[in-house]
This record gives C-alpha cells, structure tokens and sequence, in this order.
C-alpha cells in the first residue's frame, strides 16, 4: 500500500517532467517559474498586510485615548470617561481560574494518555477521538454548555468569573491536551527506560524524567492556550459578561463580571466614533497583551527545542 | 526430576509476575487512576455538550417540526408571529464562509508552498513564528477591522456595475475578515503536510531534470494533498463556528441572500446576539438558541470527522 502510493507518485511525476522536457520551450518554463514565484510571494505578502493593517488600523483609531485612564477607569456612561479597569481585573479573575484548573487536568490527562494508557483499549481510542474533536468544536457552543450546565443546571453558579473560568477551562482544555501529548511523546524512550531499569517506579520516572524534559513544550502549549482564553468573547457573551460594571470583582463567586474582550464590544455597539474610539484602544492593549504572550510562547518552543 | 521440571515450567509461566514489585504500590495505582480521571474529563465534557443540547432542542421540536425548522426560509423567533425556518441564517453562514475561504486558500496554499518549498531557513525561521504569532490575534480585533476598515475599504473601490455598494454590515467585510483569521491555519498545517513528503520524491523529480515550479505543483502537493484538504476543511469547520466577527460586521438582519453587499444574519450570531439579552428559561426563543447550536456542533463535527480521516491517511504514508 505504502509503496505502491509512492510508486504512482513517482511514476506521475516522472511522467510530467519528461513531457515537459520533450514538448515545451525551456525559456518558456522558466519564465513560468518565475510568475509563480511571484504569485506564491504576493499571496504570503497579502496575508501578512492584512494581519498588518489590522494592528495599524487599531493602533490609528484608539492614538487618541491613549493614556493610564485606559487602566485607572471603570466602565462609564459617557466615552471620555470610561476605561478598562474593571474588565481587566474580571479577565484577570476569570484567567486565574482557567489557569488553576485546566493546566493540572491538561497535562494529567496528557501524561495518562502518553505514558499509562494502553492504546489497544477501546476506553483509550474513545479518549482520543474525543480530544481531537473536542478541539474543533464553535466556541459559542461551549458558551451553550456553560449556560446550560454551569451558570444554570446541575451546577447553577450563576453568571459569575467561577463560571467563565470553568467554561473556558472546557474550551481550552484539548488545546493544552494535544500541545502536552506533543511534547510529552518527544522526549526518547531511552529516557524512560534508563530510569526504569534503574529501579524508579513508573511515576517516579515520570515525575523526575519525562515531566521536566518536557516541560518548555507543555509551557508553549500552556501559554499558547491561556492567550486563546484571554481574547475569547463569544461563550462568556453567553454567561452574564454584558453587564454594567463599575465595581471591581473581588468575589468570582458571587460578583458581577465583565472580562476585556466583551467591554471591547460592548463599548463597539455604542456605535458612535468616541465610543470606537474607546474599543479601538481597548483592542491595542488586548494585542499587546496576547501579542507578548504568544511571542513568549513561541521564543521558548524555538529555544528549547532539542533534537535528542 | 520430574517435581523440577513441574517446578520450573511453572516458574516460566508465573515469570512476568515475578518481576513485579514486592509491594503493591497503592499510590502508583492511586496516581495512574487520578490521571485517568484527568483524561477521562474530556468524555464527560462531550456527553455535557451533547446533552446540554440535544435536551431543550427537543422541547423545540415539539413545537416545530423539524422539516418546517430546516427547510422554512423565514426566520424571524421573536417578532409575531415567529417564524422558525433556519435556512436564512444557515445562508448567511455559508455566504460568509464562502467569501472567507476564497480568499484563505490561495493565500494560505501560496504561504504553505513558499514556507515549504521556497524559503531559505533564514526567511522560514522568522516567517513561520511570525504567522504562528497572528494566529492568536483574538477574534473581537478582527470584528473591528471589518467593521471599521474592510467596509469603508469595499465601499470606496465598489465598481458601479454591480449595483449599490455595501451596507455598514455586510457579508463580504465579514467574510475577507474570516478569511484572514483563518490563513494561518490553513498555512501552518498544509505546511506541516508538504515538509513531512520524503525528500527523495522531490530528488528523484529534480533527477529527471523538473523545475521548481514543477515540482512544487506535481510532486509535493499532491503528495501532500490530504493534509492540504484536512486544512481546509479545519479552516471551514473555523469559519462556520466563528461568533465575534460575524456579530459585529455582518449584522442582524436574517435574509435569503448570497448579495455579499447586503446585510445577514450567521447562525452563530443569532446564538451570541439572541442569549445576551434576558430571556427566560424555558421560552420557544430560549430553545431555538439550542436547536441552532445544535445544527452547528453537528455541521462543525461531521467536518472535523473528515479532517481526521484525512490526516490519519498522510500519516500512515509518510511516517
């Protein structure tokens, strides 16, 4: 099977190329050469303008409410009054919780899958299957299941933080699975039998070996995963986010809460330019925010990086 | 004699038991089990969505049929009298998916195949984490940019033949927006799919004396097709689901039209605008939040089963 894949392969491409050299114009074939070149160069350049012009565009539209009141104000009736701190201190509760509860379940169920689970059993591949399709499920249908489940139903927490985080947790929970599984499976299994064969038990092993070699690949992972949770609006749009608030939170279960991306959008709904104005600020510092986070996230993936 | 060969034989048999700790090790066991609990999570998360779902959906569909739900063409939940024929807003998603991912493929394929076949290591090393970075650009930041670039943007370059210019809310900016936010995707894993084909496909090609161009289009892509297609349809699986941009640059305003220019409603915005305000539990409207939600976990699982399929299928030829 595999060999007769590659075999078709082979023997199509060969087939292509030794056409082309009885029938077209060498020059001819360059000159295409090089429109694709172009054509590949201006597609990359395109996409990378577009992401470019959208930090530009935000940075533009906000210079003018620029300033620490962007930190220091609660949420105002009036535009040149408002500011972000009451929803950066909720973002602040809620990725608290999102951190303190998806991190020990995320590398534990990666640990379990990685180096307990025994693939042949029908519970493990079930296990699987369901991360990886867990991953791709909308975002706003897991703001369904916080409201259905968590800020009513069996859990009935109300539209609180302790909510968001719990449903967010769900919504980045495979992320951090996969990412971990990733750089759990890299560390060499030579690793693990060194230690094994030197007598630790198979946590020990885990715990003092696979754990800490993988650990810049699960931090990537983990970082990667809280950013997404940071900037995500629409499930917490679901969960009692739209509210007025001028308080700081101080209890995640019992507040009120706003987080920064849903005071993004609200102040955005107010739809007049001074209240653009004020969204499009809100955005910079988002970006800067997850910007830096990700580029974190990315540098130690590259640093740390080892061929064994 | 015959006692030790009994003996032996049956130390043979019992001989993996015998490399076994002396002790049972309860806290082995204890730990194994609580990490197993850890993973197993992810099943009750699933059964949570299905059942969150599928249990007021049905309340629904004691009211409407669910013929008249998926193939009525007036949606309108909360102005009297309600009409609850989804296919509008199933149109708007699919006008805004379209509009997205014409402009995601070319752009991502062109990224994946200069990252993989054209870069120097140099570029590459600074390119891919660069796009890797965007990724993460929260969505909210691409709602804005449609709202208050792509459309005024559209709206000034409209040629005049094709008929008025575009509304402040309309497909088309969502849809380029969309597009955008999904060509790291698509670039990132066709990438993945192109750099894991044998170097030796592309040698043997360059052998018989093939042009880059050449090889890139008839050795490697298809080569890599499937997981080309897996990105694809991640991407799509991406764009139907997504809330914020299509809730602030598209509208809503549900209407029977594939007019990029107009004003519509995607079935993910009808969800975030609808369950933001206060209505109460138990209502019709109330359930329609789910009965759409469920046809979007169905329309976005069925997608990703398929993508699944179609990376296991690259793996097993290449790795």
């Amino acid at each position: 099977m595999i060999g007769s894949e590659r075999t078709r392969l082979a023997v199509a491409g060969a087939r292509s190329v030794t056409a082309a050299e009885l029938t077209d114009k060498p020059r001819g074939e360059r000159v295409r050469g090089q429109i694709f070149w172009l054509l590949l160069l201006l597609g990359i350049g395109l996409a990378l303008l577009g992401l470019a012009l959208l930090l530009i565009d935000a940075f533009i539209d906000g210079a003018e409410r620029f300033g620490i009141g962007l930190f220091t104000d609660p949420v105002s009736g009036f535009a040149e009054q408002g500011g972000f701190q009451t929803a950066i201190i909720g973002s602040l509760w809620v990725i608290g919780g999102v951190i303190l509860v998806s991190v020990p379940l995320g590398v534990g169920a990666a640990l379990y899958l990685e180096e307990y689970a025994d693939k042949t059993r029908w519970w493990n591949r079930l296990i699987e299957l369901n991360i990886q399709n867990l991953a791709a499920v909308p975002s706003i249908v897991y703001g369904i299941l916080g409201l259905a489940f968590i800020a009513r139903g069996p859990l009935d927490l109300g539209f609180v933080a302790a909510a968001a985080s719990l449903t967010l947790t769900m919504l980045v929970l495979p992320t951090i699975i996969i990412a971990a599984r990733e750089a759990i499976r890299a560390v060499p299994p030579s690793i693990r039998e060194g230690s094994l064969a030197l007598g630790a038990t198979q946590w020990e092993t885990t715990r003092h070996q696979v754990l800490p070699a993988a650990l810049p690949g699960i931090l990537t992972g983990v970082i990667l995963a809280i950013s997404r949770a940071f900037g995500e609006a629409a499930p917490v749009l679901l969960l009692g986010a739209t509210t007025f608030v001028t308080q700081n939170t101080s209890n995640p279960f019992e507040d009120s809460y706003t987080v920064l991306p849903v005071q993004i959008f609200n102040y955005f709904n107010r739809a007049q330019d001074e209240w653009l104005a004020l969204a499009a600020a809100g955005i910079v510092v988002m970006l800067v925010l997850v910007l830096a986070m990700n580029s974190i996230a990315i540098w130690l993936r590259n640093r740390y990086e080892q061929s064994w | 004699m015959e006692a030790r060969d009994i003996l032996t034989s049956s130390r043979l048999a019992s001989g993996r038991s015998r490399l076994e700790a002396p002790s049972r090790r309860y806290g082995e066991k204890l730990i194994q089990g609580l990490l197993a609990a850890c993973a197993a999570i992810s099943v009750a998360i699933t059964t949570g969505i299905v059942i969150s779902l599928i249990e007021p959906s049905f309340g629904f569909f004691e009211h409407i049929p669910i013929g008249d739900f998926l193939f009525g063409t007036d949606w309108s939940p909360v102005i009297a009298p309600p009409s609850f024929g989804v296919l509008p807003i199933v149109v708007g998603t699919l006008s805004v998916t379209f509009w997205g991912l014409l402009f995601a493929i070319p752009m991502g394929l062109a990224a994946a195949i200069y990252l993989s076949e054209y870069a120097s290591p140099r570029v590459r090393k600074t390119l891919k984490p660069t796009l890797e970075v965007l990724a993460g650009i929260p969505t909210v930041a691409f709602g804005f940019f449609a709202f208050s670039f792509i459309t005024p943007f559209l709206q000034d370059i409209w040629p005049g033949f094709l008929g008025d210019g575009p509304n402040v809310f309309n497909a088309l900016a969502a849809g380029v927006a969309i597009g955008l936010l999904i060509v790291p995707i698509i670039a990132s894993i066709s990438e993945d799919a192109m750099s894991a084909v044998p170097q030796g496909l592309r040698e043997g090609a360059y052998a018989l004396g093939a042009s880059k161009m050449r090889v890139a289009l008839r050795v490697v892509f298809p080569a890599a097709l499937s997981g080309i297609v897996a990105s694809m349809v991640l991407g799509v699986s991406r764009a139907v689901g997504e809330t914020m941009v299509v809730l602030m640059a598209a509208g809503n305003n549900p209407q029977m039209t594939f007019n990029p220019a107009e004003q519509i409603q995607a079935m993910t915005a009808y969800i975030g605008s609808t369950a933001t305000g206060d209505i109460a539990t138990g209502t019709i409207e109330y359930d329609t939040i789910f009965a759409v939600g469920l046809l979007l976990f169905v329309l976005t699982l069925g997608m990703n089963m398929i993508s699944i399929r179609l990376v296991r299928k690259y793996r097993q030829v290449y790795e």
